[in-house]
């Protein structure tokens, strides 16, 4: 799994790529809550077009984001989401508590 | 100790099988990638459709998880074998009716209480490898047995539906 950062629109997207599961969803998790709690950046984007797998670790890293997120009043924005990553999130039936859009301008834009 | 989770739609017993791999690995997370591309190209072979393949590579990526963080404790030099055997009918030994896995491990006991998972409603990071294991396989099924756990998780290959109504290899 590979984690690339950029700014933009007042905050931070993160691109995610490869596989997030139990060997790597430590790194995504410190990346996130870095953004969050840490940089206390106002909006975090996750780009998650090039991620190829993501586990129950993955799924529970962003529940803790999202968390994180709303404990300081900022926003978790998520977009692209990969058909893997969608079929997870509607297994776990978290697509209604995260904010999910189509692309990256639609997440920009919000 | 057993505890079953099967959905009903058939009896696995009715089946026989063939071994068709066996795979002896360390609880090390670095070696689930390997595992989920095997699995995948061995359901690919058996003429799982993707969205079959995604939930057998799902359920047993996440069961290896379970057994690496919880059995194993996060110890990542103690021994999982994972066995893979192809299901068929009796009398259709070309044919294949679908796969069944078998995860042992030599790791703490699984307690029963914790083999139900969470309410999906109750929103909090973990608890969901069970839950998609139980919902992405026909047949779950926990037990203990000569000091091991044993998982053994089926996923029957669906009926193709033809014109003729004929079911194919």
């Amino acid at each position: 799994m590979q984690i690339a950062a950029r700014e933009s629109q007042g905050g931070t997207i993160l691109d995610l790529s490869g596989d997030i599961d139990l060997a790597h969803s430590p790194a995504m998790r410190k990346a996130l809550l870095g953004e969050i709690r840490e940089k206390r950046t106002p909006k975090v984007f996750l780009n998650l077009k090039n991620v190829r797998y993501i586990d129950s670790s993955g799924i529970a890293s962003l529940v803790e984001g999202l968390k994180a997120s709303r404990e300081i009043g900022s926003r978790l924005i998520l977009y692209s989401l990969s058909n893997t990553v969608r079929e997870v999130m509607q297994l776990s039936r978290l697509q209604k508590i995260f904010e999910i859009y189509e692309n990256e301008e639609q997440a920009l834009s919000s | 100790m057993k505890s079953s989770n099967g959905k009903g739609r058939k009896a696995s017993r009715q089946f026989q099988a063939d071994l068709l791999l066996k795979l002896e690995m360390r609880s090390n997370p670095e070696a689930l990638c390997l595992v989920r591309a095997t699995l995948e190209r061995t359901a690919e072979n058996l003429h799982f459709h993707s969205a079959e393949r995604r939930a057998i590579v799902r359920s047993v990526d996440e069961a290896l998880a379970n057994v690496m963080r919880h059995a194993y404790e996060g110890k990542s030099d103690l021994p999982i074998v994972v066995t893979f055997r192809r299901l068929y009918g009796q009398n259709q030994p070309k044919s294949c009716a679908g796969i069944e896995i078998l995860l042992e491990d030599q790791g703490v006991a699984v307690d029963p209480a914790k083999l139900k998972g969470r309410a999906l409603e109750d929103i909090r990071p973990g608890g969901l490898g069970l839950h998609f294991m139980r919902q992405s396989m026909d047949e779950v099924e926990f037990s203990r047995k000569d000091g091991k756990n044993q998982l053994r998780m089926v996923k029957y290959l669906a009926i193709p539906k033809t014109a003729s109504g004929s079911e194919g290899e």
